[in-house]
């Protein structure tokens, strides 16, 4: 609980008042209690401290009131670029979880099935040993880390020096796995260079808002109130296209729902029409693009040990309009259930070469079987129109994660990556031995686990230690009905590094104390390209410790110390200077420490001290070199690519037996899945648990109604929860709707496995599920 | 001591006035929306009876449309 402020009645006062807010943020999307910031905020002499909120993706910068040692109150930073003084429910409370009386402070390892809280000294010296014997006795591949998008850049760095350059496994993936790897896999495909090309600016100027699949009122409702501004201001339009209406859907100008996977096909006839209209922007396409084909029917990734690689093929512009036949409006319209008149608008929207579009998205494309396609295919329409790279015109990846891009993509911490590059390109691998000090043999070329295989491989018995932060597998991953069996197993030793106990850390054999983010200084890379730092605000309860701290303890435990010569007082400005090293250039510079101290971030890439605002254009960019107004530089001949890629069903699709599709999401209320939100009084009494959310009409159907307990079933497993209907979200006819936030309604023990073939990240949008009374 | 919020919905175009009522009765803190037509109101009051006077109060205003109670909070006076 809340316990800094001096006053309980005041307390109950700020309670009171957020209670009202978050009840108005359910009903109003993107609304904003600015004044918030003042009110409620004790007298006295508050130290304000500088920093980025710790929920999603967007980086708000915000201010911590800090007295007598004690966070006592949040408010946005007016000095921040980001959000202007604005903040969302989960932003302005979050520091009240810090103090919840089951905090994690201290080292807890498990003896005789109950756990003893041990000195963190000790648990350090269990965890390093039990890892060196692991590997003496079974091999470096046997050892894996599984860290997280909240991870700090000083923290994600260290691990994979650790574990790549220490150690040389590359048994290392992140939960960023979960949310972004098809944004990467789109970007690295189309662009070869990963992250949006645009910035948070593109608001101020687009004419038109695409969501596709993005219920940004909820989960980035920051972001969503900027866009309502502009809708208000000068009548910039909101499409919502998705396969559920939403708080988002009923703020937008034009509300569109598809057939869920059905995305791919009215992407393509949206092509389709551009083509078919001459709406082509010929002149840049000649210039700056490329057409390819990669491999079909690649398959789901169901079953253990899938492997897949594409192999690119080029085309030219006239097969890919001949691929474009099987689009027409009118044949996708028969399954995508969008009307040929909706596909024509849409397409109308992008074909205006007087209006500026920016598409958002976020997990609705990127948890998808075929996530990296159709993330290609968002960038086709914005390149077949030349509508990218400009203010106000471009597609945009949202991350969910505060640190996604900053840490798990940037620094790299999926199995695949370096701090620069990839583990199979050579140049890279000698590059990160350099800047490590170690031999280039030592880091391995082969990718091994990405996120989910690493759990299989704990279930198999191939991985027998793993050590997890910031991270709740056990609530998050898909299938969860076998993952948690398979953690449980005596065959591997888990350490869990975490701040509050979670069903993850329920099955660890050593739990260590994480430092939450403010009593620990470090870095997040935000949606935008912006990095942002900050310095510890408060002391961390008892033994809590930052992560990269422990990881450092533990290498030098191992015998990897000269490696980590970082000071325990100045640790993560010693690891941001070197990291620096690898992003050095004009194409990713990093802002130097002094400058994300001064200031509320600043975008990359950093060139002669000023951000890069707008990649690849020649006006705002001083990479591009190819004396033409746009150069898309991470492809070696400076062309984008146009993927042609088709629609392919879902891995699981309603059947007899099982006639609902689960589609599984966020609320505003909660982070993820809940560990630290569910702790915050007001966020959790605003909503207390989960729920299936199901058109009335199925409700009617089943005979059941609105808070009555169903069942939801998969060939998986089931989860009960009270039914909502005509409540949040109103799911289309024949779907169900489940957020995954309550750890005690686990939906992921229904969900499926499937992944993208290329990012292999899970789709947790699309299975079959049959209802029933429970 | 009643701590007790409520959601102000304004009639068209009366934020401002209502903003301004609200703020002059001395038990009541109010957080107005940036960008939408509503207020968020605390009042802190010695007992139910003072609460229950001050809800007739506010509701008689001329610029509140709506006001819905969403929590409330009761506490030692002494606290």
């Amino acid at each position: 609980m809340y316990t800094s402020l001096t006053n309980r009645r005041h307390f109950i006062k700020k309670m009171a008042a957020a209670a009202a807010m978050t009840a108005a943020a359910t009903m109003f999307p993107g609304i904003i209690f600015a004044s918030e910031q003042e009110a409620g905020i004790p007298n006295g002499n508050l130290d304000w401290k500088k920093g980025p909120c710790r929920f999603c993706g967007v980086g708000c910068g915000i201010l911590v009131g800090v007295e007598n040692g004690k966070a006592v109150a949040v408010k946005g930073d007016p000095n921040s670029s980001v959000n202007k003084g604005l903040l969302c429910v989960k932003g302005y409370h979050q520091t009240m979880c810090i103090q919840a009386k089951d905090r994690l402070t201290h080292a807890l390892v498990k003896k005789n099935g109950t756990y003893v809280k041990i000195p963190i000294s000790e648990a350090l010296d269990i965890v390093a040993s039990k890892m060196k014997e692991t590997i003496e006795t079974h091999g470096k591949d046997s050892v894996a880390m599984y860290t997280s998008g909240q991870s700090t850049i000083p923290e994600g760095y260290v691990a994979s020096k650790f574990m790549k350059g220490a150690i040389g496994t590359n048994n290392l993936d992140c939960n960023a796995r979960l949310c972004m790897a098809s944004a990467v896999a789109g970007f690295l495909t189309t662009f070869g260079a990963d992250e949006p090309m645009g910035c948070y600016e593109d608001f101020d100027y687009a004419d038109y808002y695409v969501t596709w699949g993005n219920n940004m009122a909820e989960m980035h409702p920051v972001l969503f109130s900027r866009m309502l501004e502009q809708k208000n201001k000068r009548g910039a339009k909101i499409i919502d296209f998705a396969t559920r209406t939403t708080r988002s859907s009923t703020a937008s100008d034009k509300s569109i729902l598809f057939e869920p996977q059905t995305d791919l096909a009215v992407g393509n006839a949206i092509c389709y029409e551009i083509v078919n209209n001459g709406w082509v922007n010929k002149s840049f396409i000649e210039k700056h693009c490329n057409f390819s084909k990669g491999l079909t029917k690649m398959g789901y990734g169901v079953e253990d040990k899938y492997k897949f690689t594409d192999k690119p093929t080029k085309i030219d512009f006239n097969q890919y309009k001949a691929f474009l036949e099987d689009y027409t409006p009118e044949k996708v319209a028969k399954y995508s259930k969008v009307s040929v008149k909706d596909i024509k608008y849409l397409a109308s929207i992008f074909g205006d070469p007087n209006k500026k579009v920016m598409s958002l998205w976020c997990m609705g494309v990127n948890q998808h079987t075929r996530g990296t396609w159709m993330n290609n295919i968002i960038y086709n329409i914005h390149l077949l129109t030349g509508k990218i790279s400009q203010p106000g015109n471009g597609p945009f990846s949202l991350t969910g994660q505060p640190s996604a891009c900053g840490t798990a993509r940037e620094v790299g911490t999926f199995t695949h990556k370096l701090p620069k590059g990839v583990v199979m390109n050579e140049k890279h691998r000698a590059l990160a031995a350099k800047i490590w000090k170690v031999p280039v043999e030592r880091i391995p070329s082969k990718p091994t686990y990405h996120a989910t295989e690493m759990f299989r491989a704990v279930d198999r018995g191939n991985i027998k230690f793993i050590w997890t932060q910031a991270v709740n597998p056990l609530v998050s991953l898909p299938k969860t009905s076998r993952f948690r069996p398979g953690m449980e197993k005596k065959s591997c030793f888990v350490v869990v590094s975490d701040v509050f106990p979670t069903p993850t850390s329920d099955v660890a054999d050593v739990i260590l104390p994480a430092s939450w983010h403010i009593e620990k200084s470090g870095l997040y890379g935000n949606s935008e390209r912006r990095t942002q730092h900050w310095n510890k605000m408060v002391e961390g309860p008892g033994e809590t410790t930052p992560d990269a701290w422990m990881f450092i303890e533990v290498a030098k435990r191992m015998g990897y110390g000269d490696l980590f010569p970082y000071s325990k007082e100045n640790h993560v400005e010693e690891i941001y200077n070197e990291y620096r090293q690898f992003h050095e250039g004009k194409k990713h510079g990093m802002a130097p420490l002094e400058v994300l101290k001064e200031q509320s971030g600043a975008i990359w890439p950093y060139v002669d001290g000023k951000s890069t605002q707008w990649r690849f254009n020649a006006a705002h960019d001083p990479a591009c070199s190819n004396g033409e107004d746009f150069h898309f530089y991470g492809k070696p001949d400076g062309k984008a690519v146009i993927w042609q890629r088709p629609y392919e069903p879902a891995a699981e699709s309603p059947d007899t037996a099982y006639p609902f599709w689960l589609n599984t999401g966020r609320v505003i209320e909660h982070w993820h899945t809940g560990s630290m939100t569910r702790r915050i009084p007001v966020l959790h009494k605003a909503m207390p648990n989960a729920y299936a959310e199901l058109h009335p009409k199925d409700a009617k159907a089943l005979g059941i109604r609105n808070g009555e307990n169903i069942r939801v079933s998969s060939r998986r497993g089931s989860c009960v929860l009270p039914a909502s209907i005509n409540e949040r979200g109103l799911p289309t006819q024949g779907q169900v709707f489940v957020p995954f936030f309550d750890e005690n309604m686990l939906i992921n023990d229904v969900t499926l496995d499937a992944f993208c073939p290329i990012s292999k990240e899970p789709d947790y949008k699309k299975c079959a599920v049959k209802i029933e009374k429970a | 001591m009643p701590i007790t919020s409520y959601l102000a919905h304004p009639q068209e175009g009366k934020k401002s006035e209502l903003l301004k009522a609200l703020t002059s009765f001395k038990d009541c803190e109010v957080i107005p929306a940036e960008n939408e037509d509503i207020l968020v109101v605390v009042t802190e009051t010695r007992d139910t009876e003072e609460e229950n006077n001050l809800k007739d109060k506010i509701e008689t205003l001329n610029s509140l449309k709506l006001l819905v109670l969403v929590s409330g909070f009761n506490t030692p006076q002494n606290d």
